[in-house]
């Protein structure tokens, strides 16, 4: 990634290490001129991944765009916490119209700006998954196809969260949601084909689509950053644990992250004009169950039995996007995993893959 | 200047006028040619504006949300399953108070799917919070767009102009367009009450619980009554730089005397100012109410144009099942029901004409009316297909049955 200098896990800590940095090398969040986009005083819960990820990732376009921003909100958990009126933790221009049009009311105001010459300000849309993978689809859809000149951010905590976690299209196999719970021969989440909205998001050719965790804010401030360097329609998926939803601890919320990420089940890369262009290798490679067990919706995979077959064939999606995206390079997978290598497997064609 | 034209394109010329710096549109479900002659004009830089062509009427109200919010006039035009289907974005762009103004070419609702006219879809809107205007031509068509920018800016609510579909969207009728200069003196340049600025930031948009959600509301309600106002100043205005009268509240015709008034919103109200004309030949004492602006309902407008008639007969080209008339509710409300009686006509649905000998036998003889009559209900077809229910449980969907009874394999209007 082409900020990082120095491999931060060499002074010992997973800590951002700002101090052994040049001035202007360091995170948008350590310089005292950070805008607080989402400031203080909101109502999102302990250790909510949602609240720290839009904060990092809109400061960052705020300082990308010397504060000639305005963001679009779904409806949903980052809504409602951050805008009970009369108070409300936006410092920046903030409208929310409904929960399935967030991309088209950015498409909206973006129109306005090119049309009153405006285009020095620049649009963000943001979401949870969904009115992002649900019921935004189609607005989402629409949006990239047309070019619009819309960052659009999902904030992923793969459930509908703020009306009491209802399952998702986002939502994982076997997790327990309120709408898949674990009662049954086959509790929780079916396993369906999923929604991989990054990869439909690079089906419609934008240029730029990435994903990023809470896990490694310098590579989400570093994806908004370059999100801002195009024009025309960009989409970064976040991904962001909500203890509440997911039965973690609110101290675990980056552990969580890092986790999912470590196990290959969610990819980070990031791609331009429908090729992956990068993608985050894993350091220490864990099984999925590390990742499942501390989370109290995957629960029932271990108790009062551990489900192998179910945790296999969760395993084997891990398997699969670590082929599929790159994510254990040969000359690390072999030395730093007791786990064998992953076969790598082809992409399908016309997702524009193979250019990894 | 005069122009023989297809009402779309007068009103396309119109919203052109009014300068709107964001357009959007979805075509099908339905659109009207408005929108093709304003991408035309937009494409070749006759008017200098962003076309958006969007994957729906919710993504076009949407668009139109975004873009009034960020300060721009912005334009959208629909008609029938399209205003439905932006439903949940009509209410958010008045709960918002953002001045969009939208055509909508008065179509039928399905199923049956039909893509004739009558008011069945805006009606279905008309507790949105938008101001509701109907054209009764395509001179008031055209008009009415001028004037609906300069009332929805000035009170920060969204104004629908009401024009029946294919009676004026697809009809060539004479109509005086006026020139840039006159519509640029009478429509100011748009000042937004709120704005999405980075340089002045606002939360627009949140999330009001029980404690201020009712005063919100109330708010909404005194704006209407405002509205009121608003709508027949800006008509007396327009009255006076443009040289016609056109939208208002009411337009009363022959109701001096009047025992009898018929009240009709939108093109209907020529056949049934001709049917009136042939009855006052006749000697019967009766007159018109043409009601141009429903929402607000000017209640007190409505009182006054009725003077003494002693009988209301509300032509409806909507109607609400389980309930009747929808209009009817609304002037019942504005009258003393003791005083006067008020009969509901059904009349003109999914684009069936109404006809002037039709109105004529009805009216002649109005004082037998039952509190509600369907006009021209073949009694005949629907007696045939009750019988076929009673018959059988799996009697199949009725109107493929009552098209096969019928004979007839193509749309018949009249």
């Amino acid at each position: 990634m082409p900020y990082q200098r120095i491999k931060f896990y060499q002074t010992g800590s997973l800590a951002v290490g700002n101090r052994l940095l040049a001035e202007d090398q360091r995170s948008v969040q350590s310089t005292a001129g950070r805008s607080n986009a989402l400031t203080c005083g909101h109502r999102a819960c302990q250790g909510c991944g949602e609240a720290l990820g839009a904060r990092y990732a809109l400061d960052a376009v705020h300082r990308a765009t010397q504060g000639q921003m305005i963001a679009v909100n779904a409806t949903g958990c980052l809504e409602v916490f951050s805008t009970p009126f009369p108070e409300t933790s936006w410092q920046i221009a903030w409208l929310h119209s409904l929960f399935g049009n967030a991309p088209a009311v950015a498409s909206g105001v973006a129109a306005a700006l090119k049309a009153m010459g405006r285009t020095d300000i620049r649009v963000v849309g943001q979401g949870g998954d969904g009115g992002t993978v649900d019921i935004g689809m189609a607005c989402l859809s629409g949006m990239f196809e047309r070019n619009d000149d819309v960052l659009y951010i999902c904030y992923d905590n793969q459930a509908y969260m703020n009306t009491g976690v209802q399952r998702s299209g986002a939502t994982p196999p076997a997790a327990r949601t309120a709408t898949t719970q674990a009662v049954g021969r086959e509790p929780g989440n079916r396993f369906g084909q999923g929604k991989n909205v990054p990869l439909i998001a690079m089906a419609h050719e934008i240029g730029y689509v990435a994903t990023a965790t809470v896990a490694d804010l310098r590579d989400l401030e570093y994806k908004a950053t370059r999100a801002m360097d195009f024009h025309g329609a960009r989409y970064l998926h976040i991904l962001v644990p909500c203890p509440l939803g997911w039965g973690s601890a609110p101290a675990d919320t980056i552990k969580v992250a890092r986790l999912a990420t470590e196990s290959g089940l969610f990819p980070v890369f990031e791609a331009e004009t429908g090729a992956v262009t990068s993608s985050t290798p894993i350091r220490h490679r864990v099984p999925v169950t590390d990742y499942l067990r501390i989370q109290a919706r995957y629960a029932h995979l271990f108790r009062p039995r551990e489900r192998t077959e179910v945790i296999a064939r969760i395993q084997a999606a891990a398997d699969r996007n670590i082929a599929r995206f790159g994510l254990m390079p040969a000359d690390i997978s072999a030395e730093r995993t007791g786990l064998p290598a992953p076969v790598p497997v082809t992409s399908p064609a016309g997702l524009g893959l193979e250019g990894r | 200047m005069l122009k023989q034209v297809e009402g779309s394109r007068a009103v396309a010329e119109a919203v052109a006028m009014c300068r709107p710096q964001v357009i959007c549109a979805y075509p099908i479900t339905p659109q009207t040619h408005i929108v093709e002659a304003l991408s035309a004009m937009v494409k070749d830089e006759t008017l200098n504006a962003e076309f958006l062509n969007v994957e729906s009427e919710f993504a076009a109200m949407s668009v139109a949300i975004g873009a009034s919010a960020a300060g721009a006039r912005a334009y959208t035009a629909t008609a029938s399953q399209g205003l439905l289907y932006m439903s949940e974005a009509v209410w958010n762009a008045a709960g918002l108070g953002l001045p969009i103004v939208m055509t909508v070419a008065n179509r039928a609702i399905g199923a049956p799917i039909n893509i004739w006219n009558d008011h069945s879809d805006a009606m279905s809107q008309r507790d949105a919070g938008w101001l509701q205007l109907y054209a009764e031509t395509n001179q008031e068509a055209l008009d009415l767009h001028v004037q609906a920018f300069r009332i929805a800016e000035e009170l920060s609510v969204p104004v629908m102009v009401c024009m029946d579909g294919f009676l004026l969207t697809h009809a060539s009728e004479r109509v005086d367009v006026p020139a840039q200069t006159q519509v640029d003196a009478f429509l100011p340049r748009y000042e937004p009450r709120q704005v999405l600025d980075p340089a002045e930031p606002v939360s627009i948009g949140a999330m009001v619980g029980p404690e201020a959600f009712t005063e919100v509301r109330y708010l909404a309600y005194q704006r209407m009554r405002q509205a009121l106002d608003v709508i027949g100043a800006t008509a007396a205005g327009f009255a006076g730089q443009f040289g016609r009268p056109s939208g208002g509240l009411v337009r009363p015709y022959r109701t001096g005397d009047a025992e009898i008034v018929v009240a009709a919103l939108g093109s209907v109200l020529g056949t049934v100012k001709d049917t009136v004309d042939e009855l006052r030949a006749d000697g019967h004492k009766i007159g018109v109410l043409g009601i141009n602006t429903y929402r607000p309902f000017p209640a007190d407008a409505v009182r006054e144009a009725l003077g003494g008639a002693r009988h209301v007969v509300v032509l409806e080209r909507a109607l609400a099942p389980g309930s009747g008339g929808i209009v009817t509710a609304d002037i019942r409300a504005a009258l003393d029901p003791q005083a006067r009686r008020i009969s509901t006509v059904i009349a003109g649905l999914g684009g069936r004409a109404v006809t002037r000998k039709s109105l004529r036998g009805l009216l002649a003889q109005a004082g037998e009316l039952p509190p509600l009559t369907f006009l021209d209900l073949d009694t005949g077809l629907v007696d045939r297909e009750l019988a076929r229910m009673r018959a059988a449980r799996r009697s199949g969907p009725s109107p493929e049955n009552m098209l096969r009874d019928l004979g007839i394999t193509a749309s018949r209007i009249g």
